[in-house]
């Protein structure tokens, strides 16, 4: 026992190490943790590096208590202890920012930290003092909250305070953060940054989860990198690249720059004029005039914050939500307000953000998921018969020339991964030839094999002319694949700008609503003539 | 006929029924925002109730002693609230199916009952009216309109209406009552924070069986003081419609179980005085508002988020 136990910013002692070791832990058919070994110390940014399903939260939610590993051992400051539950990691001053906020958004801030904890008045609520204490916390971290404000009021990075509250004032030593800038625009991220820094420097220990492999070398002191449950090493950043890391977690030699090559523009194949569009279960606005245009041989990117309008966009052009105001057209023809499958005859392709609910049906084989729009006509049919020895040759030939790694044509496509089943939704939406596509999400939870895949292939139809509308909230995605980029914020179009002349600075101003450029009457870029809001 | 009778005298006739008949809707419906804040969409009200309504009656025909009554109707609603909290909390069974399954082992199980170890019994004796009265013989319930309207009720009748500010008070005053809240909005963040969402919804689960049990019972041994099979009549699934009509609060709940009562009184008062409507447009009017009130959508936007989905730690 040291005589002066150092003591964190909120009152609390620190963790000085946590340490777990030849953690195992199976799920049916999968083995997620393979004897893992992984340490944090106070004072430390620790990076937890690897693909969706290599283990990592797994790995988190046995030291936050919501599973039990089958082997291995959880210890704090040199000691063992057992963690059964969430309440058991709390009281061990384990807190966990989790990548989908734990908040209740119809309760206010206070009441979200109150949530479980024992009151000083019994069974009564004591609000007040809680309040009083989340202000002493507020100050003492330099985090910027409104203690009385309800969630649902409250912007995303404004939820994360919340989240790092919740955790700090139940005395959280140890941050476990799961991607926690996902959702967050740079200049969001940069803030967030500086209160991670500062946690450390003041003796927080901190587990750094993303797959940003630049946040990572930017914001942290170690890295360990899983692969498929097993540690594969743990470095110190400052001795390792952004190349290095990728081929630890990928185990081959990966390629971040897309190349995208000059292609000829075409002519216009997609217009959308002053749309405007309403969410009518909420009554509110969702698309606010919305004007671009598309062209042959262009991928357009629209970038933003998640829940700014982009969703709905991708719909109004398929035809799954309704336009209240403005005209759709695709190659000069009138499609708005047309159901889906005018849509797709007139030349769409849609490629939807939830791929397991929009996309494609679960329990339906590769080979069904493939003709889901065509099945109707030749040569997927004959009259009223399906030609199911064409429907599986067609199927092993997509299987083949997307590279999409399933057992057979008859395989159930719930059973094939994330970036497998993203795959097939390409090779249907990119077989009917399409004159136009519209990619949302396309490689969200997708592992970088696959998007490096996803990524090539639409450069590729590019460059054979297609016209792209890519919706992304991975803003390193749409500066890597577009022409221009189109920046929404509260369901309006903030700027359209060339990639090429833009930076990530000035993209994030338009993302938080906070800049916005001049866009022509025809939706073309009007670059660098910025009017008042 | 029926001259006799001032505008005023039906007015406060009206409104006393009003009161009255509020007191099964009432306790069923507050039982049931709890059990739906936490999440748990309990369909089976009615059949809670009118085992209830059978329990409670054969142990005051039975004993004569009123509050074993009630004590009895709670206990068997606690037990069908526990068989439901089993069938939806821990088998994660469909809410809606379990509830209609609840129902029609209720209305089977209390005519059943009612028929083997009963059988041709006509009444009890149940509440009886509390009239405060002076030594002088003056009765407070007779003063004029108010005392008519608000006194003179019997003690299951006012329990009822007690409930609302109590249940009010626990919801939003207490540690309790925010993990209610919290569960039905977003279990998955009340677990993180270490607050057990199935404890939470067996106990409000149980909270509205017990409820529905008295709210049969206050039917059976304090309204009508008989037992028939099938005596709710739909009053169980009108006390459903009541939550969503009360947006999920008990002041909501007092509101939209007052209106239900007296419509349901100004239709038997219709009946008593032979005005020229048709009964069964007079009988059908409550059930009418269910639907209409029912169809507004902007109420669900105050719906607890969870209503209806089971809860499973780790899913997202």
């Amino acid at each position: 026992m040291t005589k002066s136990k150092k003591l964190l910013p909120s009152g609390l002692p620190r963790i000085e190490s946590i340490e777990m070791r030849g953690i195992v832990k199976r799920f049916p058919g999968v083995l997620a943790n393979d004897h893992v070994d992984f340490s944090v110390y106070a004072g430390e940014i620790h990076a937890l590096l690897g693909e969706n399903g290599a283990g990592k939260s797994t790995l988190m939610k046995i030291l936050y208590g919501l599973y039990q590993p089958e082997e291995g051992q959880v210890f704090l400051n040199g000691r063992p202890i057992e963690i059964k539950s969430p309440t058991d990691s709390i009281a061990h001053g384990i807190g966990m920012i989790h990548q989908h906020f734990m908040l209740v958004d119809n309760l206010t801030v206070t009441e979200n930290v109150a949530l479980g904890l024992k009151s000083s008045r019994e069974p009564r609520l004591d609000l007040g003092r809680v309040r009083a204490r989340i202000l002493e916390l507020i100050d003492k971290y330099g985090l910027q909250l409104d203690p009385d404000a309800t969630i649902s009021d409250l912007a995303v990075g404004e939820q994360q305070r919340v989240e790092i509250i919740k955790a700090l004032y139940r005395g959280a030593a140890l941050l476990v953060l799961d991607e926690p800038t996902a959702v967050l625009t740079p200049q969001e991220v940069a803030d967030l940054f500086v209160i991670f820094r500062q946690m450390a420097k003041d003796g927080h220990a901190l587990i750094f989860i993303s797959h940003k492999l630049h946040e990572i070398i930017d914001l942290t002191d170690r890295v360990t990198v899983l692969r498929d449950g097993r540690v594969i090493g743990t470095r110190q950043t400052a001795e390792v690249t952004k190349g290095d890391l990728a081929t630890m977690m990928v185990g081959r030699d990966v390629l971040f720059e897309r190349v995208r090559p000059t292609a000829e523009r075409g002519e216009t194949r997609l217009t959308l004029k002053n749309v405007t569009a309403f969410d009518s279960k909420r009554g509110h606005r969702v698309l606010k005039n919305v004007s671009f245009q598309i062209h042959g041989g262009e991928i357009v990117g629209v970038a933003g914050v998640s829940g700014n309008g982009q969703r709905q966009l991708a719909e109004v052009i398929a035809g799954l939500w309704p336009v209240s105001e403005g005209k759709v057209t695709i190659e000069g023809q009138d499609v708005t307000n047309l159901p889906p499958a005018n849509m797709i005859e007139a030349g769409l392709s849609y490629i939807p953000e939830e791929r397991m609910h929009d996309g494609a049906v679960k329990e339906f084989s590769v080979a069904e998921n493939l003709i889901l729009q065509d099945h109707i006509r030749p040569p997927y049919s004959k009259g009223i018969f399906l030609d199911f020895k064409y429907i599986a040759d067609h199927a092993r030939r997509m299987i083949k020339d997307f590279s999409i790694k399933t057992p057979g044509q008859d395989t159930l496509i719930k059973n094939l991964s994330g970036g497998n089943i993203q795959k097939l939704i390409l090779a249907r939406e990119l077989a009917r030839r399409p004159r136009v596509l519209i990619a949302a999400q396309p490689t969200r939870g997708v592992d970088i094999g696959a998007t490096e895949y996803i990524h090539n292939q639409l450069l590729l139809q590019r460059a054979e002319g297609l016209a792209t509308l890519l919706i992304s909230e991975d803003l390193d995605e749409v500066r890597a694949l577009s022409d221009r980029i189109i920046v929404m914020f509260g369901g309006e179009v903030m700027g359209i700008v060339n990639n090429d002349d833009t930076t990530v600075e000035e993209l994030g101003l338009m993302m938080a609503g906070e800049k916005r450029l001049a866009v022509s009457a025809a939706g073309q870029a009007l670059h660098k003539k910025p009017v008042a809001p | 006929m029926n001259e006799g009778l001032s505008v005023l005298a039906i007015i406060v006739g009206i409104a006393h029924s009003g009161i009255r008949l509020a007191t099964p809707y009432l306790y069923a419906a507050i039982g049931e925002t709890f059990s739906q804040r936490s999440g748990v969409l309990n369909l089976g009200v009615e059949g809670i109730m009118l085992m209830g309504a059978y329990s409670g009656f054969f142990v005051v025909f039975k004993t004569g002693n009123l509050f074993l009554g009630v004590l009895a109707a709670a206990l068997t609603g606690i037990l069908m609230g526990l068989a439901m909290a089993f069938i939806s909390v821990t088998l994660q069974a469909e809410q809606g199916i379990s509830g209609i399954g609840l129902f029609m082992f209720g209305l089977g199980a209390s005519s059943l009952l009612f028929k083997t170890t009963l059988g041709t019994v006509e009444g009890v004796k149940g509440f009886p009216e509390l009239h405060l009265c002076l030594p002088s013989g003056y009765c407070l319930s007779d003063f004029p309109v108010l005392g008519e309207i608000f006194l003179g009720h019997s003690l299951m009748v006012y329990g009822a209406f007690a409930l609302v500010p109590v249940s009010w008070w626990i919801l939003n005053k207490t540690t309790w009552g925010l993990k209610i809240r919290a569960v039905g909005q977003n279990p998955q963040a009340a677990d993180t924070l270490g607050v057990s969402v199935a404890a939470v919804r067996y106990i409000t689960i149980s909270i509205g069986g017990m409820l529905a049990g008295i709210a049969g019972a206050s039917l059976s041994i304090s309204l009508l003081n008989i037992f028939q099979e099938n005596m709710t009549n739909g009053q169980g699934f009108i006390a459903v419609a009541l939550v969503y009509f009360g947006s999920w609060t008990p002041f909501g709940v007092l509101a939209g179980a007052m209106l239900f009562s007296l419509i349901n009184a100004l239709q038997l008062w219709v009946q008593v005085l032979g005005l020229n409507i048709p009964s069964d447009v007079a009988v059908m009017l409550p059930y009418l508002l269910t639907i209409i009130v029912l169809a507004f959508p902007f109420r669900r936007a105050l719906q607890p988020a969870a209503l209806t989905k089971p809860f499973e730690r780790g899913e997202n």
